[in-house]
């Protein structure tokens, strides 16, 4: 009885038959009915930052994933490469929404028109110093072994993040990490026993998983390092000081490496946050011309 | 919570909204209803007479809940009841320990195989998991337990491929999570 019109009718009907924007991530608002009252003694506009750092480390990486649709090695990893990259969309998704409820928006919302959700206003019309992501999740994918390499490291940091962010005091943060736990240690142990057939398999997928390996780690560097922001949100019992996270990622990263038969490199030196304040090399800002480039130039486009 | 029928003649109270949002059935499972899944969480009725319906995401990024809220305001309409909200509840997050039985009957016997026990939620780290995923699940074909996993994901976000090695055909099966 539900599907006597089409789907496309049905959330045509939905919307009041106005036209859908032809490039938004979804039909409903993704908080619709969340209570998003911003809890005692926190700063809006420094949640509304928090959540783009964790929402464009996700949003980063999906758009880096799906790179891959049509090029996997096999059909079955194709489709588990989308079904990551949907997850983390999903992530983004809220995230962004999230910020966007505590009017966090930047100069997105001067470049977007109004019918253009938060969240994709904030996905779509920031320019890539606007973006909160670290260096981890934007670098190029290489071959199959470091793009599975950078999603075993990436999906273990953001478990370890996202497992502690499940006692926030914001309960939107706290539901999206109770959420997000189970997907994400999918994607680890998903990544960790492709790195073991690579690594402990022949002679060739074992070079290139050991040249995965040294190319990723490199990009550990600021991973760990809180911004002054980060450092407040976390006394205030909002946000995860990642530098808490480093013993646990590198007992798992280790456990795997050596499983796999793969030489762990040094761990790099801390350094100060770059991708966090904004600072990107030149691969961000060419990654979003391919995210960005259709929408910005048909900003009112509809469907 | 007393039903206010807002002049529609078919409309009722809060249990007769249940009843027709329980009836709506999932946009990319379509033999099972939104009721059974687990996701359908609750339906009232406000003192203004609106129809609240609260529904739960499976996975974050499920594509479907906007196609969903939809049917859903639909379905309400179509029996009488007038302003209908449908919000999403984020927490507790969706587990698969909520499909009813008659959920996965009606998974089974549309030839998707239903998920096991799901791993049970702890509050601290998440174990890592290198073996071999240790679902099983039989198949819903022939019922044979003799059946292996091709990869663990599948069409939609819930679902992994798995194949039966007794009749040799390929199956879907709800992940357990």
């Amino acid at each position: 009885m539900a599907h006597e019109e089409t789907v496309y009718e049905a959330l045509d009907h939905a919307h009041g038959g106005e036209g859908h924007w032809a490039f938004g991530t979804g039909f409903d608002e993704p908080l619709a009915g969340v209570d998003t009252t911003v809890p005692d003694g926190v700063d809006p506009a420094e949640l509304g930052e928090y959540c783009l750092m964790l929402g464009d480390d996700a949003l980063v990486l999906a758009q880096r994933l799906t790179e891959w649709i049509t090029a996997s090695p096999e059909l079955e990893e194709e489709v588990a490469v989308a079904n990551v990259a949907l997850d983390l969309l999903g992530q983004a998704r809220l995230l962004l929404a999230r910020a966007g409820s505590v009017g966090v928006l930047g100069r997105s919302r001067e470049l977007a028109t109004g019918s253009i959700p938060d969240e994709d206003a904030l996905a779509y019309f920031r320019d890539a110093d606007e973006f909160r992501n670290t260096a981890l999740v934007a670098a190029p994918n290489g071959d199959f072994a470091q793009t599975i390499v950078r999603l075993l490291v990436a999906a273990t940091v953001r478990l370890a993040v996202f497992a502690r962010l499940r006692e926030s005091r914001d309960p939107v943060l706290a539901a999206i990490a109770a959420k997000g736990v189970h997907e994400l240690a999918y994607h680890r142990d998903h990544a960790a026993r492709w790195l073991l057939r690579l690594g402990d398999g022949t002679a060739e997928s074992h070079r290139r998983a050991q040249d995965g390996v040294d190319a990723v780690w490199p990009l550990l560097a600021d991973v760990f390092s809180a911004t002054d922001l980060e450092r407040r949100l976390t006394a205030a019992g909002v946000a995860v000081d990642p530098s808490s996270t480093r013993e646990e990622v590198r007992s798992v990263l280790t456990e795997v490496l050596e499983r796999a038969t793969l030489r762990l490199p040094e761990w790099p030196a801390e350094a100060p946050p770059r991708g966090r304040l904004g600072e990107h090399g030149p691969e961000v800002a060419e990654l979003l011309g391919a995210l960005q480039g259709l929408a910005r130039q048909h900003p009112a486009a509809t469907w | 919570m007393t039903q206010t029928a807002q002049g529609h003649e078919h409309a009722g109270g809060p249990s007769e909204a249940w009843e027709v949002a329980a009836r709506v059935t999932d946009p990319e499972l379509p033999m099972v209803t939104l009721a059974d899944l687990g996701v359908l969480r609750a339906v009232r009725i406000d003192a203004d007479g609106t129809v609240v319906v609260e529904i739960t995401p499976t996975y974050t990024g499920c594509p479907a809940m906007g196609v969903m809220r939809a049917d859903l305001v639909h379905a309400l309409h179509r029996a009488g009841f007038g302003d209908v909200e449908v919000r999403t509840v984020l927490s507790p997050a969706w587990s698969t320990d909520w499909i009813s039985d008659e959920g996965r009957r009606t998974l089974a016997a549309g030839g998707i195989a239903p998920p096991g026990k799901a791993p049970v939620r702890t509050d601290g780290p998440i174990p890592l998991q290198l073996g071999p995923t240790r679902r099983t699940a039989s198949c819903p074909l022939c019922g044979s337990a003799d059946t292996e996993e091709l990869s663990e994901f599948g069409a939609t976000a819930c679902k992994a491929l798995r194949r039966c090695l007794s009749c040799r055909e390929p199956f879907e099966h709800v992940k357990e999570i």
